[in-house]
């Protein structure tokens, strides 16, 4: 039986040369994110804005959503957004946070229980007072500091500082453009999307180390190529492994996407957009910023010298 | 690298087996899964609220209202403080900011003063540091007669923390008398209480029995006196409270209670003899039913309401002195709200007024179909992901399968042993476990193509393919399972949900491609002796 190869063996595809054009694409696309970020903004959801959101299920009717916006816009709680969401009978209403503290918000949704009563089930209630979604937010960038951190210093143990700055920038860059993502699509930005982002920080990591594990193992072999070639090479060498790795992991995130449910499929969009910028900085960001930090060869020889020297295993 | 001893196999095949009997339960109903005898694993995976439905409600102590209440007891205090003999001259005691204040008429008396207010500093033993007390309040007394006895701030932490607790047993002794759900109650940091209740179809009324302070005092009513206007004519020591269920009807009382909720000894939902409606009945103590017969002997004719957190439910006229230490509320209830008027009651009230500053309820139907739409999605992918293997690896890519399949089920197993929560965001944490897991086999199998190509025997490949690729996805993995414990001790909610199945996807992952897979490729060079590799 012969196998499937998406990548014929030996490619020898010049990464570092095309560096000069994929790197200012990717400072491009963090730039861009960057700017839209505080420009645009993203659709902040409850979780960082405070505020209500409720789900209902109409019983068999269609929802009236002009009927139901007039009559929640008429309690005088704000502007009220009114949406279907999946099937036909699912209606998502959103309210933004009371002005009067934590006993508004409840107030506000008994009313809007009031005045939709018993036409429908009330499949989700979720209430986040103005203390609490502060101090989400706020956890929540701590969260990825922590782990930047953490990830950089375990890296440094393992190779060098430059493989630790650059894995740390190549996973901020990812994390930059999936930022990026969310400002261009307005999907709604809450703590899961924070979920999302950070499992595309962790994806991004493993493939950078796996990349820089083949980069650090042909230095060693060669010393007299360049660089440049010997980071080509490496990821020449890797190439098989990538977009066979690429391909499981997006087949499982896109069953996801189509039958995971309306709940996660915002959540699920986002890691499949993450997952691919991972792909694109490990190679085109990871890599070359090696080149860039004055990567020696000779610094990783003397290592060698050192392991060779105590008598221990690889 | 692909010698195994006998112990070794069998040592491996036991932890795998021991992961996989874990997760059995967990295709069975819970019944089934109870009528199992006793030596069989019964636990089950916790399923998150977003998966089976219920309601996660974070309550906070509302400093404010408990620093308020309490300096208002303080202003009591010194004024009963201050009649004692010698009696002390002062104007403008009142609550100021978050203390009370008062002004000395005679200088020389500071001193007494000093000494008068130096108890009611109240210390708070604190047990948890070792016997060091706290005082509740500061006090100052200046040069020009002015005293401030102010909360002060380790006084107020301290405060709070004993309020939590005491409100953690209060809630559970409510909501165990519901006796329907197994709800979980934990402290939150430093003044919340998280309440979550799984599978709890009605959301409102767990908010009624947890959120209310439940504080019943008796007063009397103030002359024959009941009123529609806000603020009528009232006398020095009375207060205007409304009524529970008429809006608009407001009541003057008198400000000090006869009774409170602490007299009480039992109440039960019960019906009146007469109107057939549902009340609440209740016992008192001896020294409530001492006081209660004395009052209502003096004051027949008049009128006593009956308050509950500063609403009236009802103000019935006093027939006859009420003697025996029994009596009923009633008030427009329902057979439930009776009830659960009875449970607020007996269980006792709340020390301090708590706000919900966080909910998220999720009704049944939408977490089984996020549950199924979950199940669905997972089935897919590992078939979809599975094939594609076989496709690209052939024979070795069924290994990596069964090395995935296994991988996924013993995640399920040790969730299940740790009790840890599957939540949907950890739903997609086993999926993008799948995905990446397979690439452990993926670094494993084309590093053993490019050593064959290189020209190295089919067997010698295999090991050298093992050994080079095994140091590679230790480090690939070890750096996502830092990544994934981080999030679990910050993270809150979905994050946390996330983070536990990916941290335990990892770590099966690094476990499956060291002993599982290589067990399985070992045995498979073992017994087919392969001269070639077709990958």
């Amino acid at each position: 039986m012969r196998h499937l190869r998406l990548v014929p063996d030996n490619t020898a595809i010049p990464f570092m040369r095309m560096r000069k054009f994929t790197f200012p694409v990717a400072a491009f696309l963090s730039i861009m994110s960057v700017i839209l970020f505080f420009t645009v903004g993203p659709n902040y959801g409850i979780d960082f804005l405070g505020g209500t959101v409720i789900e209902i299920q109409t019983k068999d009717a269609k929802p009236d959503l002009g009927k139901i916006r007039g009559e929640l816009n008429g309690l005088g709680i704000g502007d009220v957004q009114v949406q279907t969401i999946g099937d036909d009978n699912s209606v998502l209403i959103r309210i933004g946070q009371q002005p009067g503290g934590e006993a508004a918000q409840q107030e506000a949704i008994a009313k809007i229980k009031a005045t939709i009563g018993d036409e429908a089930e009330f499949r989700r209630t979720e209430i986040v007072g103005p203390r609490v979604s502060g101090e989400l937010a706020f956890n929540g960038a701590i969260a990825m500091i922590v782990t930047f951190a953490a990830i950089a210093v375990y890296v440094w143990f393992r190779f060098e500082w430059q493989f630790a700055v650059g894995s740390i920038i190549s996973a901020a860059n990812v994390v930059v453009m999936t930022f990026g993502f969310y400002v261009v699509t307005q999907h709604e930005f809450n703590l899961t999307s924070l979920a999302a982002i950070l499992t595309t920080v962790g994806y991004s990591l493993n493939d950078t180390v796996v990349v820089y594990d083949r980069i650090r193992e042909t230095l060693r072999k060669y010393k007299k190529i360049s660089l440049g070639d010997l980071i080509d090479r490496a990821i020449n060498d890797m190439l098989g492994r990538t977009v066979i790795t690429t391909m499981t992991t997006l087949i499982a995130l896109l069953s996801l996407y189509i039958f995971g449910g309306e709940v996660i499929r915002a959540f699920t969009l986002a890691m499949i957009f993450g997952v691919i910028a991972a792909i694109f900085s490990s190679i085109c960001v990871a890599a070359p910023v090696l080149i860039y930090f004055g990567l020696r060869q000779d610094a990783l020889d003397e290592k060698k010298k050192d392991a060779d020297a105590k008598p221990q295993k690889a | 690298m692909l010698h195994f001893s006998r112990w070794k196999m069998i040592a491996i095949l036991a932890v795998v087996l021991v992961g996989i009997l874990a997760a059995v339960p967990n295709l069975f109903s819970k019944e089934t899964v109870d009528s199992w005898p006793s030596w069989m694993p019964k636990r089950q995976l916790v399923l998150g609220l977003d998966l089976q439905g219920g309601a996660y409600l974070l309550y906070e102590v509302d400093r404010q209202d408990y620093v308020q209440r309490r300096l208002r007891t303080l202003v009591s205090e010194i004024r009963t403080a201050m009649l004692e003999d010698p009696r002390i001259g002062y104007s403008g005691l009142g609550v100021q900011g978050q203390g009370v204040q008062l002004r000395i008429r005679d200088l020389s008396q500071l001193d007494l003063v000093r000494q008068r207010l130096e108890p009611l500093r109240n210390p708070l033993s604190n047990s948890l540091l070792g016997g060091t007390a706290v005082n509740e309040f500061d006090l100052s007394v200046g040069s020009d007669g002015l005293v401030q006895m102010t909360y002060s701030q380790a006084g107020l932490t301290q405060r709070v923390r004993s309020i939590v607790d005491q409100s953690i047993e209060v809630i559970a002794r409510r909501i165990d008398q519901l006796g329907t759900v197994e709800p979980s109650i934990q402290r939150q940091g430093e003044d919340r209480i998280l309440v979550e209740a799984p599978g709890l179809g009605d959301p409102e009324r767990l908010k009624n029995l947890v959120g209310q302070t439940a504080q019943l005092t008796f007063h009397l009513v103030d002359g024959s006196f009941q009123t529609g206007q806000a603020e009528p004519q009232r006398k020095p020591g009375t207060i205007v409270l409304p009524a529970l269920d008429s809006p608009g009807v407001n009541y003057i009382l008198e400000e000090a209670p006869l009774l409170t909720g602490e007299d009480l000894t039992d109440a039960q939902a019960t019906f009146d003899q007469r109107s057939n409606e549902p009340v609440v009945s209740f016992r008192l103590t001896t020294g409530g039913a001492q006081t209660f017969g004395k009052v209502t002997q003096v004051n027949v004719n008049r009128a006593f309401a009956i308050v509950l957190d500063d609403k009236v439910i009802s103000a019935p006229v006093i027939r006859e002195p009420i003697l025996g230490g029994s009596g009923q509320i009633s008030g427009n209830f329902s057979i439930q709200s009776a009830n659960d008027l009875a449970i607020l009651l007996r269980a006792g009230s709340l020390p301090a007024k708590l706000t919900i500053v966080e909910e998220r309820n999720v009704g049944p139907g939408l977490g089984a179909d996020s549950i199924r739409a979950g199940k669905i999605a997972s089935i897919i992918a590992t078939v979809a992901v599975c094939a594609f293997m076989v496709m690209t690896y052939g024979f070795l890519g069924w290994l990596a399968n069964i090395a995935v399949i296994v991988n996924v089920i013993m995640i399920f197993g040790i969730m299940t042993i740790l009790g840890a929560t599957l939540s949907l965001p950890g739903i997609a944490g086993v999926i993008i476990t799948v995905g990446t897991a397979v690439d452990s086999n993926v670094l494993i199998y084309e590093r053993i193509r490019e050593e064959f190509r290189s020209g190295r025997s089919a067997i010698a490949s295999i090991d050298a393919g093992f050994h080079r690729a095994l140091g590679t996805i230790l480090d690939a993995n070890v750096t996502t399972l830092i990544a994934a414990i981080v999030l679990f001790y910050l993270g809150s909610g979905p994050i946390r949900g996330f983070a536990v199945t990916h941290a335990i996807g990892v770590a099966t992952t690094i476990f499956t491609a060291f002993t599982f897979t290589r067990l399985m490729v070992a045995l498979w060079v073992r017994w087919r002796r392969p001269t070639k590799i077709s990958l």
